[in-house]
């Protein structure tokens, strides 16, 4: 046994040196092609999670020496105190939340969400999954599925984790048997079919001595598959498995001077160049893209998950919490959705109760207006529930103030999450992944209120009229000019058309327009299509007070 | 079409590969610092967005420059929309304190120093108080002073999650109360990368724009961006006191040399913190890609010779939760 471990030794250091001997210029170019895979660990203190993660970072040579000092004893590591010191911190009363670890090796970064077992065990690994690409399961060999192994399996499957590798741990104390490591890797299989997880990689490991850790166990003839970090290094990213076009949620206009208008953002999806054809959202108008300006400059093509500014051909009503999107495949507008949440907070869900959501970079008023079921994460069944306390989930539906621009969660993780802010106390009350979404149609769509001046403009009043009254809309169509007193009429839920004799600019107030300060709406719409009109004001109908280009999107 | 990424030449890295244009782009993939680039300025345009009076907390050294150059890359073509704040403790090294003032006015920021005179007027020291209570009145007090007293709602810091056990699990909008205190049990979960910024009044927001960068990856920034550094991080020969394994720089007043221990040592600091409480490593890393070599072979971790983290175990814990950051 000595000399087998002897000789992985040596050819690990002979692989190092080898490393060492390129120019520091080769080194700084062999870094720069190295990617960034996330993922998560969770478990309780007795399954071997840190002494694995230990494992990983001793064996892969990212520890610092200072730290191997400080957990050695009696000249043996203790590979679970190298990692986080768990019982340690416990016993010194400092918290345990999720923590974040880094290492790298010569083909890759990580970061390692690693989130403890025993307290806020839900919150925490979902917390920790949420973007991750690759979740490690830890099975005790000796004892098989347990709860706690449905458990994480389940989050893991609920917050998108496309590849989940299962670490079937203390195989040196079933004497590395191959049966047991099929009877496990067979109920683990049936597990993920269960949970509908893409993929699920058993490795057969021993943490504490090394085995299929980092290198190859040359002590389980049976498995000839890789280690696990060596599936770490060449897994694929979550982000290359999004299935959507293009999307760049605004989070900014960034305006410096009169000649530049750029809307700055995250692409969550897609690729995007110079001269396509989008779509902005919600107003649905088209139009296509002027430039995408970097701080290198301006690129030819930008794809996510790139921040950048893009700048449009037209002059667009554009701002915070709109979406610029492709035209083939847009999200979907949406109002009402169902969705899985994952409650974090003391004071529980209830049906009815409102909350603010923030999805993308909007963040608006949210009713829960149905709680389905509740998941028994344990038991892999869903139960009907009156609420859900912390850290239960289920499947609500939600009902917005305000549209969002919505994709369901299994196509595209940035744009199908959102979260549930409590209005009293601020805090971050639940998790939420979009299952299904209903449409915004017009059967759906709410009777706006407002005053809208359109001065001489009888043709585009006759028309909006018409288009109106096939919404249901309560429609007044005058030449009284006195607008405080028209006000209270949209108070109570009424829409105005307010006719002048003169040619002024289009001016549209809500019943919240207290100022009397109207949005002024361009002109250029007076030629377009009435449903875009509309669409236009309806936008602004939604729209948070005190708007501006850059407003909170708080609507409060 | 060909996928290149930069129609125009990157004019402001005189030659080097940026980070943003060094990519394989064709294959869509990024790597690991455009990754962090896109996350960390995403992270700054949410935080301008959603909040009233941001300031970025400006402490001089190598990562406080990589969030430079970010914030400026996350407002282009349009300026950076905060003021910085340093914290002055009085005990800086009077390298940091030039470059402060040189860099900051060549970008055309505006700077606020605070610093806590009443405490320095008292002859507040390490020596006499112990690092504790030092970092206590000069750094923890003057910090949450100076963020009070422009209502400062938002404020970025440099830290990162690699540094230290307590920050590895610190949020990227890290929440206090209105007397500016991290509460680690009862922190608001944070998932994908829907960050909740909302507070009441006098609460307020730490953000870490550079949670997830790793050391290697702030160096790696610097030599791919040309991003200027104080030049204490580089080696040259110094005049130190040699104690033991201790290189103590001359310009710490409290300790005086015995005999024989005033030494020319070729030598660097690996961070930047106050002159009494920060030791220099030998070395001979005097340009950026022989430090990051440097930093791939070396053993101790970066903090290692940071007096102010070993008082007593999670000693930054205890610091963060009154307000240090």
């Amino acid at each position: 046994m000595a000399t087998t471990e002897k000789n992985v030794l040596e050819v690990t250091v002979a692989a190092q040196s080898d490393e060492e001997r390129l120019p520091i210029e080769q080194r700084l170019e062999a870094e720069l092609r190295k990617d960034l895979l996330r993922f998560s660990t969770a478990g309780s203190v007795d399954d071997g999670k840190s002494t694995l993660i230990g494992r990983l970072l001793y064996d892969s040579h990212n520890v610092y020496d200072d730290h191997i000092k400080s957990v050695t004893r009696n000249a043996a590591i203790d590979f679970a105190q190298l990692t986080d010191g768990l019982r340690a911190e416990r016993e010194q009363g400092i918290t345990i939340d999720v923590a974040y670890r880094y290492f790298s090796t010569p083909k890759r970064k990580f970061i390692i969400a690693d989130t403890p077992g025993h307290e806020q065990y839900t919150r925490n690994m979902a917390t920790g999954a949420s973007t991750a690409d690759v979740a490690i399961v830890l099975v005790d060999a000796r004892k098989g599925i347990l709860n706690q192994t449905r458990r994480h399996a389940c989050i893991a499957s609920l917050l998108g984790i496309p590849i989940v590798i299962a670490a079937i741990n203390k195989m040196d104390l079933v004497e590395f048997s191959p049966e047991v490591f099929k009877q496990h890797s067979d109920s683990l299989q049936a597990l993920a079919r269960q949970l509908e997880i893409p993929r699920l990689i058993p490795v057969p490991v021993s943490a504490l001595d090394g085995d299929n850790v980092v290198h190859r166990s040359t002590r389980m003839p049976f498995y000839d598959g890789p280690s696990i970090l060596e599936l770490l290094e060449t897994l694929p990213l979550a982000i290359e498995r999004t299935q959507a076009t293009f999307r760049l949620p605004v989070q900014r206009v960034i305006r410096p001077h009169q000649d530049f208008r750029g809307f700055a953002g995250q692409i969550t999806a897609g690729a995007v160049h110079p001269g396509d054809e989008i779509l902005a959202l919600p107003s649905g108008r088209r139009s296509r893209v002027k430039s995408i300006t970097t701080w290198e400059g301006e690129l030819a093509r930008a794809h996510a998950p790139q921040s950048v500014v893009v700048s449009l051909e037209d002059e667009i009503d554009l701002s915070r919490g709109d979406m610029i999107a492709a035209i083939e495949a847009p999200p979907r507008k949406t109002t009402r959705f169902e969705a899985t949440v994952v409650w974090m907070h003391s004071k529980p869900l209830r049906v009815g109760a409102t909350y603010l959501l923030k999805h993308a970079s909007q963040t608006v008023k949210a009713t829960v207006v149905e709680l389905r079921s509740r998941i028994d994460v344990e038991h892999l069944a869903e139960n009907s529930a009156a609420q859900l306390g912390l850290n239960d989930i289920g499947q609500v539906v939600i009902e917005t103030s305000r549209p969002l621009l919505a994709d369901l969660y299994r196509e595209s993780r940035a744009t199908g999450s959102l979260i549930l802010i409590d209005a009293v106390d601020n805090g971050t009350a639940g998790a939420g992944m979009i299952r299904q979404i209903q449409e915004a149609s017009e059967d759906h769509k709410r009777a706006i209120a407002g005053l809208l001046k359109v001065g001489d403009r009888p043709f585009l009043a006759g028309q909006l009229e018409q288009t109106l009254l096939v919404t249901g809309a309560l429609v007044l169509r005058t030449r009284f000019a006195g607008t405080s007193q028209l006000l209270n009429l949209v108070r109570v839920g009424a829409f105005i058309i307010s006719e002048s004799d003169e040619l002024a600019p289009i001016a549209f107030l809500r019943a919240d327009s207290l100022s009397g300060k109207p949005y002024e709406i361009s002109a250029d719409f007076e030629f377009a299509r009435p449903e875009e009109f509309l669409a236009e004001i309806e936008r602004i109908a939604s729209l948070p007070t005190g708007e501006d280009d850059n407003d909170n999107g708080l609507g409060i | 079409m060909t996928a290149t990424a930069a129609i125009e030449p990157d004019s402001a890295s005189n030659g080097h590969l940026s980070a943003s244009s060094a990519a394989d782009i064709s294959r869509d993939r990024l790597n690991h610092i455009q990754l962090l680039e896109a996350e960390s300025i995403h992270i700054f345009r949410e935080v301008v967005s959603e909040f009233q009076n941001p300031v970025m907390l400006y402490s001089i050294g190598k990562d406080s420059s990589v969030m430079l150059r970010l914030a400026q890359k996350a407002f282009h073509p349009g300026p950076i929309p905060f003021p910085l704040l340093h914290v002055d403790t009085g005990y800086k090294f009077r390298e940091m304190l030039e470059f402060r003032d040189r860099y900051t006015a060549e970008l055309g920021l505006k700077l606020i120093v605070w610093r806590n005179e009443e405490a320095l007027a008292n002859g507040a020291n390490p020596i006499k108080l112990g690092t504790q209570r030092c970092c206590g009145l000069l750094k923890t007090q003057a910090l949450l002073d100076g963020l009070r007293s422009q209502g400062f709602d938002a404020a970025f810091g440099g830290a990162r999650r690699d540094e230290e056990k307590s920050r590895a699990k610190e949020r990227i909008f890290s929440f206090r109360d209105g007397a500016g205190q991290w509460d680690p049990k009862n922190q608001r979960p944070e998932l994908w990368s829907l960050f909740n910024g909302k507070i009441g009044p006098g609460e307020s927001i730490r953000v870490f724009p550079l949670s997830n960068w790793t050391e290697l990856d702030i160096w790696h920034y610097i030599h791919l961006e040309n991003i200027p550094i104080v030049p204490l991080y580089f080696a040259k020969p110094r005049k130190m006191l040699v104690r033991a394994d201790s290189l103590i720089p001359l310009e710490q007043p409290f300790i005086q040399g015995l005999p024989g221990e005033e030494q020319l040592v070729k030598c660097r600091l690996r961070s930047l913190g106050c002159s009494p409480c920060t030791g220099a490593i030998r070395s001979d890393a005097d340009t950026v890609p022989k430090i990051i070599e440097e930093l791939m072979e070396v053993r101790n971790s970066e903090r290692a010779n940071r007096i102010i983290d070993h008082d007593q175990d999670g000693s930054m814990e205890i610091k963060k939760r009154e307000g240090y950051f």
